[in-house]
């Protein structure tokens, strides 16, 4: 028997249809709810949970992920958000009291926190996971409801998790559509509340134009060129560590926030070159291109993209450490070149992969310039010991975030925002963060029906004027001042 | 002076190399300049009044009480907080990461581009510089060309007391506007209608420049049937100050319509006519305590709203006009057809509609129905009524029992939400709305966790996944090799 596969085509009228849909499910209250919240972010605990090694397998294929990277960065960060989610929605549903001044006394305040409505999530191939599913439980947690689109990059675990959202969540408020660039112009062209992206500058600024048609506000996290700063005074080892786990072993390079760069002095360079060929060695083996510890490049485009940053020409001689390629493999060696020309390619672009050149200066200050004579940053790192350049560095840089003395924590901490500056991104989620970039806070006042003062309204004599004034100002004395008559202007 | 691209490239380079110097982070700078801008407002309070007579024909003592009076409240405010909102914020890391410390800075953006309205064409200016300024930015201001006199006492005296190196105005009207929009900018905060907002936010896009729109929308005011009569009147005259008080229609937050059940509109209708006319006397043209309308366009935009036949057969108070002033009397509309422009767009001037509707609870899906407003306001004693308001409806504000003063609350963020826009200010929020916060964490070289370095391992495998749920015990357990593993 014959048997006719149609594709289903995401189009301008499915999008439609499907907004429809969602819209009715939003507009009927269930996703307001408390229980409706906490239910479908349970729902994603158990989805993870669940299908831990589906999850590992999809990364394997898309990225050739160590399974340690996939459960630490992906499952469990991701798991981190709901358990913080779980524990203090409540308290970000609760509306917030906020003090009234005596202009417009008596009456009372506070902010009340809503949903925005139907938010759409684009997410990256990088961690795949993790980028689609941390803005989605907030978009959740906030009471959307939410549709997301997965990179078709990372076609398994796109494909992995359009199967997963359908089964585990209420599919009449949380959808997947995968695609590519038609299927993600359909969704740009419908009405969102808040679009969440997560990608390159590029398509930010294509995301965003969209986005202006409608006046759908948006929240950019992109990338950049984060620098990390090493200094003298440091503990080499320990240093020297922590960034290779923070380059190499964040996904190959492939991270945004992965340090792209290394300023350092002349002086310690060499020391911090050998230290860092130890440590590669120790953790990736003699023949890194072997290693099951470090993901591969996700695929050709981008290894040809790499590879063009290694063969020009005015790097070649700059080369120090690894070079090797493995096209079939799609594997490059972790690489160290050094004193790269500021206009090579290599720094010219987010390099996104396991290349990383150390730029050498007299003094560390000089690194300050450096930096910021770049578009800002998503992150900016700096290893040392010394108070006062970690004090200028912190004042001096602008980057989305920063961390001293190590690589891309911040991140596991739910207090603080992550996010970016400038060409780096605007908005910012995780924790609280999460829950507010898809909230709107509702300003809420208060009146009663006493206490009316005639002097709001004319015909306005010159007492009212008076009265007016001091009321408008605030002071209590020039209140009293005004209603017995005497004017406070000189 | 020719305001052409060149100009303004070598104007934004100049401001952003002022701001790379620094002078604009320290508290001094910022106090300084907050305090110039006060010195420039109470200093200049006639010559204020005056442009804003001249533009709108704003009565002195609303002049005062939206604009100048606002000014200095926000000002003042500003002032004696902007060193606390500096200070950076600390944040709890988790035991895990010790010794650690978490902070979030708030940092400046750099250079930022306000454009502001033509109705509160002061205010709309200099309260969102207020922000900038605390915020440690430097500033570019293109006021609205629809109001050329304040436009250019803001052009004339904001260099005699702010630091122009910083804080520059330029005037002018589209074209100006598109050339800067060329411009790369930190920072832009518009406030205006939706339409030139997607323009603006278009051009944003294009280097991925965060914007605040503050925009506006059709905003409710739903008036319950109140029992107490003197309460019903005190509504009112709330809703007749905040229809025609501010800039007489034509503000952001202003009444659009009202909503209320069909038994009390006749009395509703009466009681407006009094007390319009005890506010504005009988001739309201001359007693000159409303504003005109802005210009001939709006002007004629306004005319064209009642010329729809159905919607003239709905006057009940007013409707005629004065072109030559540029004057539209305070004019009440009773249930005009809710497919006409008047009730579709935006109005934006001194006409009020009256909607009836069966029951109050019917408001609510009425302005459901509509675009999110910037406000809405709410004239009830019934619980029940005001915490469906506030549940099932979506607006940038919602007010009870009164209109407009929600303006004045320095401690409430005032934005949009939808088509009213998106971005909050006001207070705090101004400073925030141009700042990044940066999260800084501060590590140590020592007490490494050796589990988190490759060659990969079971071991390390299952210390990581203690390590993230924070579970120490476990993690002890762990280490000592004690846990078993499943």
């Amino acid at each position: 028997m014959e048997s006719l596969q149609k594709k289903v085509v995401f189009d301008g009228e499915a999008a439609s249809m499907m907004m429809k849909e969602l819209r009715g499910s939003f507009g009927s209250g269930k996703t307001r709810s408390y229980e409706w919240r906490v239910s479908q972010v349970k729902a994603l605990l158990k989805m993870v949970t669940d299908n831990e090694k589906q999850i590992i397998d999809a990364l394997l294929s898309d990225l050739a992920k160590p399974p340690l990277e996939t459960v630490v960065y992906e499952i469990g960060m991701f798991k981190n958000s709901c358990e913080v989610i779980l524990k203090e929605l409540k308290q970000w549903m609760k509306p917030e009291k906020v003090k009234t001044s005596i202009s417009t006394f008596p009456s009372s305040a506070e902010i009340v926190p809503e949903p925005l409505g139907v938010v759409l999530v684009i997410s990256a191939w990088n961690y795949p996971i993790l980028l689609s599913l941390d803005p989605v439980v907030g978009a959740i947690a906030a009471g959307n409801a939410v549709v997301l689109k997965p990179s078709e990059i990372a076609p398994a675990t796109s494909s992995l998790m359009a199967k997963l959202l359908a089964e585990y969540m209420d599919n009449s408020c949380v959808r997947v559509v995968e695609g590519a660039v038609d299927e993600t112009t359909a969704l740009l062209d419908q009405k969102w509340d808040k679009i969440f992206y997560t990608g390159n500058g590029r398509v930010g600024r294509i995301v965003m134009a969209a986005a202006a048609k409608h006046l759908t506000p948006v929240v950019l996290e992109l990338g950049g060129k984060c620098p990390a700063v090493v200094d003298s005074d440091v503990n080499l080892q320990v240093a020297a560590r922590r960034l290779i786990s923070g380059k190499w072993g964040l996904n190959n390079g492939q991270a945004c926030v992965s340090p792209d760069y290394v300023i350092t002095t002349k002086d310690f360079a060499p020391k911090l070159v050998d230290s860092l060929k130890t440590e590669l060695e120790n953790f990736f083996g003699k023949n890194p291109l072997e290693s099951k510890d470090i993901s591969r490049i996700v695929n050709h485009n981008h290894f040809a993209r790499v590879a063009k940053l290694l063969d020009d020409e005015k790097v070649s001689d700059k080369i120090i450490h690894g070079g090797e390629k493995d096209e079939s493999k799609l594997r490059i060696s972790p690489t160290l070149l050094l004193d790269v020309p500021h206009d090579s390619l290599i720094m010219g672009e987010e390099i996104f992969g396991p290349l990383l050149p150390i730029i050498t200066v007299n003094k560390l200050e000089e690194s300050f310039d450096l930096i910021n004579s770049r578009t800002k940053p998503l992150a900016a790192y700096i290893f040392t010991n010394n108070k006062k350049l970690k004090e200028q560095f912190v004042k001096n840089v602008s980057a989305g975030g920063m961390l001293v003395n190590d690589i891309a924590l911040h991140l596991i901490v739910p207090t603080l925002p992550f996010g970016g500056v400038g060409d780096s991104g605007t908005g910012s989620y995780h924790g609280r963060f999460s829950f507010e970039a898809f909230t709107h806070k509702k300003a809420v006042l208060y009146r009663g029906f006493g206490g009316d003062a005639s002097l709001r309204y004319p015909p306005y004599t010159e007492t009212k004027q008076r009265v007016m004034k001091a009321l408008v100002s605030g002071g209590i004395l020039s209140i009293i001042a005004a209603l017995l008559g005497w004017s406070s202007k000189a | 002076m020719e305001i052409n691209g060149e100009f303004l490239e070598e104007s934004v380079r100049e401001l952003r190399q002022y701001f790379r110097s620094g002078s604009t982070r320290s508290v001094t700078w910022r106090k300084n300049q907050l305090t110039a801008l006060l010195d420039l407002v109470h200093k200049n309070e006639d010559a204020i009044s005056e442009s804003l007579y001249q533009d709108l024909g704003k009565h002195p003592v609303e002049a005062f009480r939206d604009e100048i009076g606002a000014i200095g409240k926000s000002a003042t405010y500003s002032l004696s907080c902007v060193e606390k909102w500096m200070a950076p914020k600390k944040s709890d890391i988790p035991l895990l990461f010790f010794p650690a410390k978490g902070e979030v800075l708030a940092e400046a953006l750099g250079v930022v581009l306000i454009f502001s309205s033509w109705n509160f064409p002061i205010m709309l200016a200099l309260d969102p510089l207020i922000g900038a300024i605390a915020a440690g930015n430097v500033v570019v201001i293109k006021p609205s060309e629809q109001a050329p006199a304040c436009s250019s006492f803001l052009a004339n005296t904001i260099p005699r007391y702010l630091d122009s190196n910083a804080i520059r105005v330029i005037e002018g009207g589209a074209a100006v506007s598109q050339q800067l929009l060329l411009q790369k900018w930190d920072k832009i905060f518009f406030t205006g209608s939706p339409r030139v907002a997607r323009f603006v936010m278009s051009a944003a896009a294009k280097n991925l420049t965060p914007v605040t729109l503050e925009l506006g929308g059709k905003c409710p005011a739903i008036l319950d049937s109140l029992t107490n009569p003197s309460d019903f009147k005190l509504a009112v005259k709330r809703i007749v100050g905040g229809k025609w008080g501010p800039c007489s229609g034509q503000a952001c937050i202003g009444i659009d319509y009202v909503l209320v059940e069909e038994k009390v509109s006749s009395h509703l209708v009466e009681l407006l006519k009094k007390i319009v006319r005890r506010f504005y006397g009988d001739n309201p043209l001359e007693s000159k305590v409303i504003s005109r309308i802005v210009n001939k366009q709006n002007f004629t935009r306004l005319c064209n709203l009642l010329k729809d036949p159905l919607v003239a057969a709905s006057i009940v108070h007013g409707g005629s006009v004065e072109e030559k002033h540029l004057f539209i009397e305070p004019t009440i509309l009773l249930d005009p057809p809710l497919d006409a422009d008047v009730m579709t767009e935006e109005i934006f001037g001194p006409l009020l509609p009256i909607i009836t509707v069966n029951k109050i609870g019917e408001s609510i899906e009425f302005i459901n129905s509509r675009p999110k407003p910037l406000a809405i306001y709410a004239f009830t004693k019934d619980e029940t009524l005001k915490r469906r308001i506030l549940t099932e409806t979506s607006s940038g504000s919602v007010t009870f029992n009164d209109t407009m003063v929600q303006f004045l609350c320095d401690t409430l963020p005032f934005g949009g939400v939808g088509q009213s826009g998106f971005g909050r200010y006001h207070g705090k929020y101004s400073f925030d709305t141009f700042s990044h916060e940066k999260a800084v964490m501060h590590r140590s070289l020592c007490l490494e966790i050796e589990p988190r370095y490759p060659p990969w391992s079971k071991f390390k495998l299952e210390f990581l996944r203690l390590a993230y749920k924070l579970n120490y015990f476990g993690l002890l357990l762990h280490i000592l090799g004690l846990k078993r593993y499943k």
